[in-house]
């Protein structure tokens, strides 16, 4: 019963949103306050049926209701509680169902939240957010139903991918799809503006901290997969430039160049079709990772739930809103004047090039993406487009930005003296250099990337840090000190965010350059040396776990005799859905992962045991939690709470 | 009729999964360590086939594993690395090159990226350009907006 009710909520979900689509709209156009109205309670209203839909889908997870498809299909009577509640989005249909609350949820949260927003504005945006809703309510009501029942149910269910019964990865999805589908925000936004042809300060202060919270998710989301594919595929990976990464990682750096961009918008009143253009690119790429990760056609390790005819729909989807969203933009645009102007040597500049970078970045891992497709479509050549090529083709383009990161964000609006902007930081650039060459002796034989690494880490997180000091002004330590605790919010985001991203770029190449790696067979009381460390196989033995069957080692890491760590990583097998998973062993620290990993018993005894010392591991997480805190921490400054009221036509002046 | 296909698929993969091998296993590794420092990264460069998106370096499949011993071979029979991997291209297509080759339509995938920066380079030159010699607006105000600004001046500045 409450099945059936959660699918006719889902169906009632779509009759309201067909409404929000289209009466704000009409109203908007017609000045009718009473149609333009429907707006809210059509969002609020759409947010309760679409959660009692996922309540009732989740409801039936938890009960293990097999007379429902997607239940046999995702679950499993044995499985712990957790999974079996992540498994409601462990999958297509129910992945999408959390797609179309999430959208839900912001658009509710526009209707709620933007009260100060001006009327017909807000009912173009809302009515675009319904637009949405529609087209993918239809999607999963045509294609992807969530609550089709089973003719003859079964005792018990296939079991969730073992691969996807781990907390990070059950946590995942739900973060990187509040990171898509929060660029949907930023596209109603741009679509609502060039309807009305109208695009100022105003309005890029309203679309920021919607981008910056999306942006903010997908670093999560991002991260969460990336650690998960360290600790869980069983040789410490954490990128691959596999599709699905990439198809998440598009809109990540398109909304990076977005929140930029809009800051130009906001201070400056310039680039502000260029903004537009990247907020309809931005929710384009959200939905191109959608069509690339639900289609299969681009295979991958991701693609557990894929279906050429859902494909189909979804660049349906695609061309039309993408394709419409840039129509309405190249009949639009022209009107959206520019008025800010500035120097060559100037913030603005600056942010033009930072805009550049991460949208040609962008661009290559996108060609990269389909390329094979591509090459089969047209010459019918099969061919392979894989990490090498990434790193070869993104690469510089990343160490460019990184190059001018810390110069670029503390040169002046308007106008810029270059020489004086350098000044504060030729310090930091003689002591990076330094400490890169340093690390280049003391390495002898290994590649550059290390060096580099260091190089462009300390420069750009050293550059934040000089960034924040300087905006303290002159005078006495203890003033500046003081000033320093007081400065805005936004300042601190920014430095923040900015030395996460030195982190990162750092502990990537630190992992690249510097890692240990032995594969060997050892005999149980048997032990061998792994960098500075000495590890001994203690046992090896079989364990029973709720839903698995483990085999088990006991490793003993220690260093000059002193004990550092006892691990055990295991083989997992899990009967119901027949499928193998590694689990690793790892020592976290602050400098170096120990990462231990069990394989196979040998024909001549003894087991097939693989160590890995991974240094600054990490810091690639502390890197990307800096990131996404300091657009937090942005995001908590109160220049978005209070003064994103009115709608003045003054820019902003320059600070 | 395309379910029970699909099934087949399914079961195939989980039972070729299940299969106990791993990424490179200690007999694999060749007694010279120059020779498998070597095996090890071209073995990065080439595709399993039967994977999705895997290195023979990180599969776990039995394919991956034949491939990894018959790189270590040719390399132990003397070849270069270009002869070894023009050896397996040979065999396996030009699908198990993970780093695309620099010919023919593929010069457009390595191009794109540094076209496509020139080009932007040009176009945001020749906007910052023209933002430079754009004439200062004037700043406009409507009659209530400079009542309003009269309002906001007086008051608290915090609020």
């Amino acid at each position: 019963m409450i099945t059936e009710l959660g699918h006719f909520a889902l169906v009632l979900a779509l009759a309201v949103a067909l409404i929000q689509a289209t009466v704000p709209l009409i109203g908007a156009q017609r000045r009718n306050a009473t149609w333009m109205a429907v707006a809210e309670p059509a969002a609020v209203l759409q947010v309760l049926l679409l959660g009692f839909a996922f309540a009732a889908l989740t409801y039936a997870f938890v009960n293990s209701d097999f007379s429902l498809r997607l239940v046999v299909m995702n679950s499993h009577t044995d499985k712990p509680l957790i999974y079996k509640i992540a498994g409601v989005w462990g999958n297509h249909e129910g992945s999408l169902l959390l797609w179309t609350l999430i959208l839900a949820v912001y658009g509710a949260a526009a209707a709620l939240f933007g009260s100060n927003l001006p009327a017909t504005l807000r009912a173009r945006v809302l009515a675009v957010q319904g637009m949405i809703g529609v087209a993918f309510l239809l999607f999963m009501l045509l294609t992807s139903n969530p609550f089709l029942r089973m003719e003859t149910p079964p005792f018990n269910g296939d079991d969730l991918n073992p691969l996807l019964q781990d907390l990070g990865l059950a946590l995942h999805p739900p973060f990187l799809y509040m990171g898509y589908v929060g660029l949907s925000m930023a596209f109603s936004f741009a679509v609502a503006a060039l309807i009305e042809g109208r695009v100022d300060a105003a309005w890029a202060r309203w679309v920021r901290p919607w981008t910056l919270a999306a942006w903010v998710f997908l670093t999560i989301g991002i991260a969460m997969g990336s650690w998960w594919a360290y600790y869980e595929l069983g040789w410490g990976g954490f990128w691959f430039w596999d599709p699905v990464e990439n198809a998440s990682f598009m809109p990540w750096l398109i909304a990076g160049a977005l929140l930029h961009s809009a800051i130009v918008v906001e201070k400056r009143e310039a680039l502000k079709s260029w903004t537009i253009l990247l907020a309809i690119l931005a929710f384009g790429f959200s939905m191109v990772g959608t069509f690339i990760v639900r289609s299969g056609v681009i295979t991958s390790v991701h693609a557990f739930a894929n279906d050429p005819e859902r494909g189909v729909f979804i660049l349906m989807i695609l061309a039309v809103f993408t394709g419409g969203a840039l129509t309405l933009y190249a009949a639009r645009a022209g009107a959206l004047e520019a008025k800010g102007v500035f120097g060559l040597v100037s913030r603005e500049s600056a942010l033009v090039a930072n805009n550049l970078l991460l949208a040609v970045s962008c661009f290559v891992v996108f060609v990269g993406t389909i390329w094979p497709l591509v090459a089969e479509l047209v010459w019918g050549r099969k061919l392979s487009v894989g990490p090498p090529f990434f790193d070869a083709a993104f690469t510089p383009f990343m160490v460019a930005l990184a190059m001018l990161l810390p110069f670029g964000s503390m040169l002046s609006w308007k106008r810029a003296d270059a020489a004086r902007t350098l000044r504060p930081l030729w310090p930091l650039a003689v002591l990076s250099v330094s400490l890169g060459a340093l690390v280049w002796a003391m390495q002898t034989g290994r590649s550059a990337i290390g060096p580099v690494g260091v190089i462009l880490g300390l420069w750009v997180a050293g550059g934040a840090v000089t960034d924040l000091w300087m905006r303290t002004g002159r005078g006495a330590l203890a003033v500046r000190l003081g000033r320093l605790v007081r400065l805005p919010r936004a300042d601190w985001g920014k430095a923040t965010a900015h030395a996460g991203l030195g982190v990162t770029v750092f502990a990537v190449a630190a992992m690249n350059a510097w890692v240990v790696e032995d594969i060997r067979t050892v005999r149980e009381g048997g032990s061998y040396p792994l960098g500075g460390y000495e590890v001994t196989l203690v046992d090896v033995r079989e364990v029973e776990g709720p839903n698995y069957l483990s085999t088990m080692a006991e490793l003993r890491v220690t260093r000059g005799g002193a004990e550092v760590a006892t691990l055990f990583p295991e083989k997992r097998l899990y009967p119901a859905a027949g499928m193998p998973t590694t689990e690793a062993g790892i020592d976290y620290g602050l400098l170096r992962d120990v990462y231990l990993v069990l394989g196979d018993p040998q024909q001549a005894g003894g087991w097939a045991v693989r160590s890995y010392i991974k240094p600054f591991a990490n810091w690639l997480w502390i890197g990307a939690g800096l990131m996404a805190l300091g657009g937090l921490v942005s995001l908590s400054d109160r220049r978005y709470r209070v003064a994103a009221g009115s709608r003045r036509p003054v820019a902003v002046p320059a600070e | 009729m395309r379910r029970s296909a699909l099934l087949a698929a399914a079961l195939a993969a989980a039972l070729a999964a299940a299969v106990p091998a791993s990424a490179v296993e200690p007999d694999e590794i060749l007694a010279d360590p120059a020779l498998e420092a070597r095996a090890r990264d071209l073995s990065r460069g080439l595709r399993c086939l039967v994977c999705r998106n895997e290195s023979i370096d990180e599969s776990r499949a039995p394919l991956a594993r034949d491939l990894r011993l018959l790189l270590r071979e040719r390399l132990v029979a003397g070849d270069s690395d270009e002869a070894a991997i023009a050896y397996i291209v040979d065999r396996y297509g030009e699908y198990v090159l993970l780093n695309p080759t620099r010919q023919g339509a593929n010069l457009i995938l390595w191009l794109a990226g540094p076209a496509l920066l020139v080009g932007g380079v040009a176009v945001a030159g020749t906007y910052v350009a023209r933002r430079r010699r754009a004439a200062e607006p004037e700043t406009a105000l409507t009659p209530e907006e400079e009542a309003r600004l009269e309002v906001l001046m007086r008051g608290n500045p915090g609020g």
